[in-house]
């Protein structure tokens, strides 16, 4: 693992500010060489010939699974960056405002080429406060970048109110609790919050506990008691309460599922396997901590779409709770089928 | 090569370290080109003694050449041809600085490259055509007869007459195709995909034919000398499908020869007049086999530390027009030359 090249995947809507964030990554004296894989040639305002246009081609895998989608130029790029392997340290791969992370994602559990080389170090996601509540109602590419995300930096935040930021942010926990939710002004973030993440390394999925009140800097200074005053109506008309909103978004959810009692290995996996090539399409991103019945280890898994990556990680430690815990994000997602589902996996 | 039983040619090598990754190997008469992976390509005589010739300023992205010269792409936009003494020709170079992703050569010395989703062709002549397709290609193979271009790129290939006004056919089948080449008589156009599969299509009326069962993605494939067979890397045998009648392979199973390796073939390069293919393993092995019987004779041991390591893989492999000497370039730099 420790000697594939990261990759961080940038997304974000039209005019969120992913092209700023870029231009800091690559002008901060931060020490580390990025190669960028960029859609636009010439809104980079660096000289680096490490900087690669790119096509955002798409091809569906020959597979009959209309949702193995790959990023072919991606394949292309990175088997020519890697004859140039050692003079980068990490790479990004900047997508358009209207690209589906999904592909890129995809690209990278696919090709046994890239995985060779490369792991998929995060999918971080620039939103604009100012307009992602409205693009979230009519712009269902806004909505998968953050459904998709593992890091998302809330650009402009100096141009909303506190109740506009607070609203904004109830809705992007509405559709992905899980991520890591960054506060910025013209994308001034520490590049550590953002880069080289190993969001989607195995042995790093342990964050996998909801960081609800996790904004700014990192700590849990709002003290928004969340809890009260859920509104469930459906994205309009909230109150003005100075709590955090719950929202409910109306086709992208999450849902995570514990166990406290071990999971019989022998009815999860073929639960799973079967949950993913049913729903699959409409299951964005899981991740999964287990711990299986008669089993000294801590298995671990994630997946993009219908895709699956799972290892065992590591002994359980002496003292720790040897707890399971499952979370999907998608769309339309049958939660009660997925709650028995799990439920009926665990042991007697 | 002689009929005796050789135990191992081992001793026939003369290995070197070029130090840096080797991505294509030809003779250039009796001099053995390496291009690697960036900035230079490596002039070697037999005796092993290498010249270091650079010609990009980066990433040499593609490769292929004639007995004369060795053509290579770029991702400093730039197409070049080297000979044996070490001349450089810049071919072209792209107005926009794009990566060169593919060269391909005709017999006539035409030169094709494409950058991008735009196809070149500088003719024999010096006139430079250019086509757009619709997705940025895999691979470029020109046909035996004729100036006919193959262009292999996202669901399907587009065969374009460079000299002709009219439109380019475009034969379709879904997915990526990458490496592409016609059959040694130009009645076959096969494509090696992105997934571990190669298509074909009977260049007379297209016909299609598949060709799957592989472990891993078909990288390298070449034609026996008398065009019978088109042997492929991607499993841990050798594969080798049979085109001897007119309909190809279909219908019919592939020859599977050579005792199953611990890696899959990653390189190989049939002999010009013999039915022998030298096979490359991804642990570095390097086997002559012998197509009639399936006999092998080994001229490399691996190097790989485990099943898993790809880091020697054999990259490269070339015959010189004679079938006397064979170059071998690996992914870690070793390299030799095998005298038979």
């Amino acid at each position: 693992m420790s000697d594939k090249i990261p990759v961080t995947v940038l997304t974000g809507y039209l005019g969120a500010g992913k092209t700023t964030l870029l231009n800091r990554i690559l002008s901060e004296p931060h020490g580390r060489k990025y190669a960028v894989i960029v859609n636009e040639f010439g809104e980079i305002g660096i000289d680096n010939d490490l900087v690669i246009g790119a096509d955002e081609e798409v091809f569906e895998m020959n597979n009959g699974c209309v949702c193995c989608t790959v990023r072919g130029d991606l394949v292309r790029i990175m088997g020519g960056l890697m004859r140039r392997k050692g003079k980068f340290d990490a790479i990004i791969v900047e997508t358009t405002g209207l690209a589906d992370p999904a592909p890129v994602a995809q690209t990278f559990f696919v090709d046994d080429d890239v995985r060779a080389h490369a792991a998929l170090d995060a999918v971080v996601t620039v939103a604009d406060a100012k307009w992602l509540s409205d693009r979230l109602k009519d712009a269902p590419e806004a909505k998968n970048q953050i459904a998709f995300a593992d890091v998302i930096v809330l650009n402009k935040t100096d141009l909303v109110s506190a109740d506009e930021l607070a609203e904004v942010e109830g809705r992007i926990r509405a559709i992905n609790p899980y991520a890591r939710l960054i506060r910025a002004e013209r994308c001034q973030v520490a590049l550590a919050d953002v880069l080289e993440r190993r969001a989607f390394d195995l042995d790093r999925i342990l964050e996998i506990e909801p960081g609800f009140l996790n904004t700014g800097d990192g700590h849990d200074h709002h003290g928004h008691d969340h809890g009260h005053d859920h509104d469930h109506d459906h994205n309009h008309d909230h109150g003005h309460g100075d709590g955090l909103k719950h929202y409910h978004d109306e086709d992208m959810q999450s849902l995570s599922l514990r166990a406290d009692r071990p999971v019989d290995p022998a009815r999860f996996m073929p639960w799973l396997q079967a949950l993913v090539a049913r729903d699959g399409k409409n299951i964005l991103r899981c991740k999964g901590i287990l711990s299986f019945k008669d089993d000294d280890e801590r298995y671990v898994f994630q997946g993009v779409h219908m895709m699956l990556d799972g290892t065992h990680q590591r002994p359980w430690r002496d003292g720790e709770a040897r707890e399971s815990r499952v979370i999907f994000i998608g769309r339309d997602l049958p939660e009660q089928a997925i709650r028995d589902g799990f439920a009926a996996c665990i042991a007697a | 090569m002689s009929e005796q039983a050789v135990a191992s040619l081992a001793e026939r090598v003369v290995p070197f370290d070029l130090g840096v990754p080797i991505i294509a190997t030809r003779f250039l008469g009796a001099t053995a080109a390496f291009a690697c992976g960036e900035e230079m390509v490596a002039l070697v005589g037999a005796d092993g003694a290498a010249t270091r010739v650079a010609v990009h300023g980066g990433a040499i992205l593609c490769a292929t050449g004639d007995a004369r010269r060795i053509v290579t792409g770029g991702d400093d936009g730039r197409v070049v041809a080297l000979d044996a003494d070490g001349a450089i020709e810049v071919v072209a170079t792209d107005a926009k600085r794009r990566w060169i992703d593919s060269v391909a050569l005709h017999a006539d010395g035409a030169v094709a490259w494409s950058a991008g989703k735009t196809v070149f062709v500088r003719t024999a002549k010096g006139d430079i055509k250019s086509l757009d397709v619709p997705s940025t290609p895999g691979g470029l193979a020109f046909a035996p007869r004729g100036f006919r271009l193959a262009i292999a790129h996202y669901n399907g290939v587009t065969l374009w007459f460079p000299n002709m006004a009219g439109t380019p056919e475009f034969w379709e089948w879904k997915g990526s195709h990458l490496a592409i080449g016609f059959s040694r008589d130009g009645k076959f156009l096969i494509t090696a995909m992105h997934e571990p599969a190669l298509h074909g299509w009977r260049v007379a009326d297209q016909r299609h034919m598949r060709m799957s069962g592989y472990p891993s993605r078909v990288k390298s494939m070449d034609w026996s000398a008398d065009g019978k067979w088109l042997a492929t890397s991607g499993a841990d045998e050798l594969i080798l499908w049979p085109f001897q009648s007119k309909d190809g392979p279909t219908g019919k199973p592939p020859v599977m020869l050579a005792a199953p390796n611990r890696s899959c073939v990653a390189a190989l390069a049939c002999h010009p007049a013999e039915e022998v293919v030298a096979a490359g393993y991804g642990d570095g092995t390097l086997r002559l086999v012998r197509v009639s019987d399936g006999a092998e004779i080994p001229v490399r041991a691996a190097t790989a530390a485990g099943p898993d390591d790809a880091s020697g893989a054999i990259s490269a492999l070339a015959w010189d027009a004679r079938g006397q000497m064979l170059a071998f370039g690996c992914a870690d730099g070793a390299a030799g030359l095998l005298k038979l």
